[in-house]
């Protein structure tokens, strides 16, 4: 039996051409790189509202509203609510009963954009356990002072600890920073809720947010106050509620995404397929001569597949290495379905890299496949003749 | 000779030259359809008029400004016609079937926007019936609905079920002109919140829209109505319209940067595959480059058949991608339904294709002229 062709001949013959395999292998790293990001961002926008949330938490809105700043639940519901038996209650209901409002602010460069203002108690605060303060002090009750989310005093200007914030025909002072482990809740400032419903005449709650006892218990309470006809209301969990409030956004991201990496890999793959192709053309003797020491034809197809294997390696070592760069970068847009500001950075996991690295792979096969094919139809004869 | 050389040269290895081709037209036309949706982006803008005027609370457009406000507006030297607007904000069928709808003042607004255009026995039936609805040419088409029609929506802001009655279809007066809104009286609306007990504000609308007579005044007008209701509890922000529709555009800013950026990646990706196509051709041909320069045809023109070649190349690739760019965009454009209200390849998309493909054509054809040029004839007879 015959031993294969020596991989090192695959490596060797892509080094002869220098910089066509640069050419190519930039090709397709630049596809791995585009492909990857868009992973990163999908998965940064996942990772910021999946964690938005507490797994023990229930939140409720009004039927029919698909945001915080939509929805209106008035006292009545509110405490029929917080009377309902499996909401933890040690020693006051832990039941949370804000407003949420969108308002204009100025970013640092430039343009303005929508930022949710929460109005919670302290008790509310608490509800959220993974709420820091970074500096500063929290608000007082009952007076305007704000903290701001980590997101949004990095993207705002004027919001400085002390600085005085107008809306709602008043001052706000902010008195600190928070931060909530880099989820949705950095994007939004939160104050005493009596006195932002005060400021803008409201007498209605946006939304109400629970806390169980047990998470067991949880479908039974979202049943209860689905079908209590007194409630015009409807009860999520909090992590799927913000999971939904962002789907338009992440389908968007994905479709986008999807759509231009299937056209940059078809140019790529394109410019993989001249490359081998010129590979097998140019080595039409040294292929007859392999023919001819009595390699077989699997054993030539698959030194040329390894060749270009080995193009895809580096492509994708390349193109992630390239996107690596791009790992944990913030990125901040406005969410199309509630309208404010939201911020979430391009994270990397392992997973990803393993996708793009299949891509690349796929299109270095595919690109390889049809030259590998055209070299085992090679002649002997024609191509030793040609010498 | 030049051409009929390049040809040949072309037809030499056809799989490759195909190939290219394709690659090239994948390019060029994706970054038309890309330029198309960042466009469209902007379409909202594009359309608005620097002549008219948006008068919104300043502290965001989710609250509303009491409808009292419109006589005061109305007083303000400068200013024509005042109509305006409320955000509906309904779901009809199911949440993706997306488009805006208004609670509008149908006489005032249809004056305001004389780019709406509608029949006047349709519009005749749209003021007098209450309950109809305006609906612009795309929402009808998606939707197959028809003048005469029933069309329910379910409120998110309002809720309850509202049950509207299509009394008019309107088209727009250019391709620029947004047809995927929805318009309904607002005296419907304003009775109905008291009616249903629903918790809104009423008599209150979302903007005022306002016309003034001197374009080149809207800046102190602007400035004259926020004075009015200065430190009142609603104060307003006026600006133009344009400025309010690129407001929207501004929020969703990182998105279009990033698609921008992305097109641009495209034209690289197949700049380095047309290179290289072009650097290996030149490879295999150093020995014929050195022979013609031994017979005595001199660099220009070697120069002038890479150059044609890879122009040609190029040329096929690029012109068969700005064609197919048409199906894709109607494709695309039935696909994404009323997300993209305009969607529309412009001119100076197409320009800018057409300048790309000539751009890599011209620099694929670079480095091989500089090799044929440059290499030194013996060295690469000997080579062969």
């Amino acid at each position: 039996m015959f031993k294969s062709v020596p991989f090192s001949y695959s490596v060797r013959s892509l080094l002869v051409r220098k910089l066509t395999t640069f050419f190519t292998v930039f090709g397709l790293a630049l596809v791995v790189f585009v492909f990857s990001t868009v992973l990163m961002l999908d998965k940064g926008l996942e990772e910021t509202v999946v964690s938005t949330g507490e797994r023990d938490n229930l939140i409720v809105t009004r039927r029919g509203s698909s945001s915080e700043v939509q929805s209106s639940i008035t006292k009545e519901q509110a405490s029929i609510i917080s009377q309902i038996k499996g909401i933890a209650s040690i020693p006051e209901p832990k039941v949370s009963n804000e407003t949420v409002v969108l308002i204009n602010l100025q970013k640092k460069k430039g343009s303005t954009s929508n930022v949710v203002i929460r109005g919670l108690k302290h008790s509310g605060i608490e509800l959220r356990r993974n709420f820091t303060l970074d500096q500063g002090s929290l608000f007082r009750e009952g007076t305007n002072e704000v903290i701001v989310g980590r997101a949004i005093a990095k993207r705002f200007g004027g919001l400085k600890i002390g600085e005085i914030i107008k809306f709602g025909g008043e001052m706000w002072r902010v008195v600190g920073y928070f931060r909530t482990n880099n989820n949705g809740f950095e994007s939004e400032i939160w104050t005493s809720n009596d006195v932002l419903m005060q400021v803008f005449k409201r007498n209605t709650y946006s939304t109400v947010l629970l806390n169980l006892t047990d998470v067991s218990k949880g479908r039974r309470i979202k049943d209860t106050i689905d079908k209590d006809v007194r409630l015009p209301l409807r009860a999520k969990f909090e992590r799927s509620f913000y999971e939904e409030s962002s789907a338009a956004l992440s389908k968007f991201i994905t479709i986008l995404g999807v759509t231009l990496t299937v056209i940059f890999s078809i140019g790529a793959t394109i410019g993989a397929m001249i490359t081998m192709q010129a590979a097998v053309m140019n080595r039409t003797t040294e292929i007859s001569t392999l023919k001819a020491l009595g390699f077989s034809k699997l054993q030539i197809m698959i030194t040329f597949l390894f060749e270009s294997f080995v193009l895809s390696i580096m492509a994708g070592v390349l193109g992630i290495f390239l996107a690596s760069f791009f790992s944990n970068v913030e990125f901040s847009t406005s969410n199309f379905q509630s309208f404010a500001e939201l911020a979430f950075k391009f994270s990397m996991d392992s997973s990803i890299v393993l996708t793009a690295f299949l891509l690349a792979v796929f299109m270095g096969i595919i690109g390889g496949l049809i030259p590998a094919f055209y070299a085992t139809k090679i002649k002997i004869t024609a191509g030793l003749r040609s010498v | 000779m030049i051409i009929n050389l390049a040809f040949k040269n072309l037809l030499r290895y056809p799989t490759r030259s195909f190939l290219t081709m394709v690659g090239v037209a994948v390019a060029i036309l994706s970054f038309g359809l890309l330029s198309t949706v960042v466009e469209s982006w902007y379409a909202g803008a594009e359309g608005a008029s620097s002549a008219r005027l948006i008068v919104r609370s300043s502290v965001s457009l989710m609250f509303p400004l009491p409808m009292t406000y419109k006589n005061k507006i109305n007083r303000v030297d400068g200013v024509g016609d005042v109509s305006w607007a409320r955000w509906f904000g309904g779901v009809y069928k199911e949440p993706k079937n997306f488009f805006p709808q208004f609670a509008i003042d149908p006489k005032s607004y249809l004056r305001i926007y004389p780019e709406y255009i509608v029949s006047d026995d349709q519009k005749e039936n749209f003021f007098n019936d209450r309950r109809s609805t305006l609906i612009g040419r795309k929402i009808a088409e998606e939707h197959g609905l028809k003048v005469g029609d029933l069309m329910p929506l379910q409120g998110q802001i309002f809720p309850g079920t509202w049950d509207f009655v299509v009394g008019g279809i309107y088209d727009g007066k250019n391709n620029g002109t947004d047809t995927a809104q929805m318009f309904f009286h607002w005296d419907y609306l304003n009775e109905e919140i008291k009616k249903r007990k629903i918790s809104r504000d009423l008599e209150s609308v979302g903007v005022f829209i306002v016309e003034v007579n001197d374009v080149k005044k809207v800046g102190p007008i602007s400035q004259d109505i926020d004075e009015l209701f200065k430190n009142s509890r609603k104060e307003t922000y006026t600006e133009t319209e344009k400025a309010f529709q690129l407001g929207f555009v501004a929020m969703t800013e990182a998105i279009v940067v990033a698609i921008r950026l992305v097109s641009y990646v495209v034209i690289v990706i197949i700049m380095l595959v047309m290179a290289n196509t072009m650097v290996m051709t030149s490879k295999e041909r150093m020995w014929e480059y050195a022979t013609m320069r031994s017979l005595g045809f001199d660099r220009k023109f070697l120069n002038k058949v890479i150059l044609f070649e890879s122009l040609f190349l190029s040329g096929i690739g690029g012109l068969t991608g700005i064609v197919l760019t048409f199906p894709a965009a109607t494709l695309f454009r039935s696909y994404t339904g009323t997300l993209f209200p305009v969607f529309e390849i412009s001119l100076a998309t197409i320009s800018t294709q057409i300048c790309f493909f000539l751009v890599i054509g011209l620099v694929a054809s670079l480095f091989p002229a500089w090799k044929a040029s440059n290499g030194k004839i013996v060295a690469a007879l000997r080579a062969a």
